[in-house]
């Protein structure tokens, strides 16, 4: 009987985390492409200096961050993926989001900026559960110089 | 204070270079916190918690920088790079150095 209960909560933890973690991202794919086509007049650049011809206003640090989680039922087919290896699909579409909301909140951060020089990208995994080797929940952090033209 | 993740100020020249200057701090996450980021981890998404804690983290790293940039008589830093290492269980130091400088 304790078993029974055991196994029923397991899968019902992977049904929340499936239906939910689904939905969440199915959410915030779209209103992360919606801010993308809101910001696209600003880009972000990895140059490492401004254009040649271009004449410098003023320019600022920008930071924009972010730490998102994985779900319970990808974290578990994560697990299954390992067995034979290959594609982890749930944790590519994880770092994707992660990136492209900390880049948005980066460009957020300045919203009058014409050009964000030197982007750099940084991943932590924060790890939260003791198994080795599973990665609970990633921090991303962007970062940038904003430039005005003069 | 103006702050620059390239090697000089877009626009400004550097006149004199004061060496390096950084600042750090190591934060824990609180039990409440951690209670909803356990929830969130079985349903995914953002972890709102941790985020504004290591954005507030990194601002107080940000702002160390600056004080001991100010101390040497520079107006400005260039160069900045952040970093992020987790030190122990439920623990996160964050540092950031850059090169305090004089410009015009």
């Amino acid at each position: 009987m304790e078993e029974l209960i055991q196994l029923g909560f397991f899968a019902g933890l992977l049904m929340l985390g499936y239906f939910w973690g689904s939905v969440n991202e199915r959410r915030h794919y779209h209103s992360i492409r919606r801010r993308e086509k809101k910001y696209q007049s600003v880009p972000a650049v990895s140059f490492k200096s401004v254009p040649a011809n271009i004449e410098v206003k003023t320019s600022k640090l920008v930071i924009g961050s972010t730490v998102i989680s994985i779900d319970y039922f990808k974290r578990f087919m994560a697990v299954l993926y390992n067995l034979v290896g290959g594609r982890l699909k749930p944790y590519e579409s994880l770092l994707d989001r992660a990136r492209r909301e900390a880049i948005l909140r980066m460009k957020q951060s300045s919203p009058k900026a014409q050009l964000i020089i030197n982007v750099r990208v940084e991943t932590a995994s924060i790890s939260k559960s003791s198994r080795k080797g599973t990665v609970g929940s990633i921090e991303v952090l962007a970062y940038g110089t904003a430039i005005n033209y003069k | 204070m103006l702050l620059s993740n390239t090697e000089t100020i877009p626009g400004k020249e550097i006149r004199e270079f004061y060496g390096l200057v950084a600042g750090s701090t190591v934060r824990a996450k609180h039990i409440g916190r951690d209670f909803m980021a356990g929830l969130k981890n079985i349903i995914g998404g953002e972890l709102t918690g941790y985020s504004e804690l290591l954005q507030d983290s990194r601002q107080e790293a940000m702002n160390r920088m600056e004080e001991q940039a100010k101390k040497v008589g520079a107006n400005a830093i260039v160069n900045i790079r952040f970093s992020t290492s987790s030190i122990a269980q439920g623990a996160a130091e964050l540092y950031c150095y850059g090169t305090a400088v004089k410009v015009e």
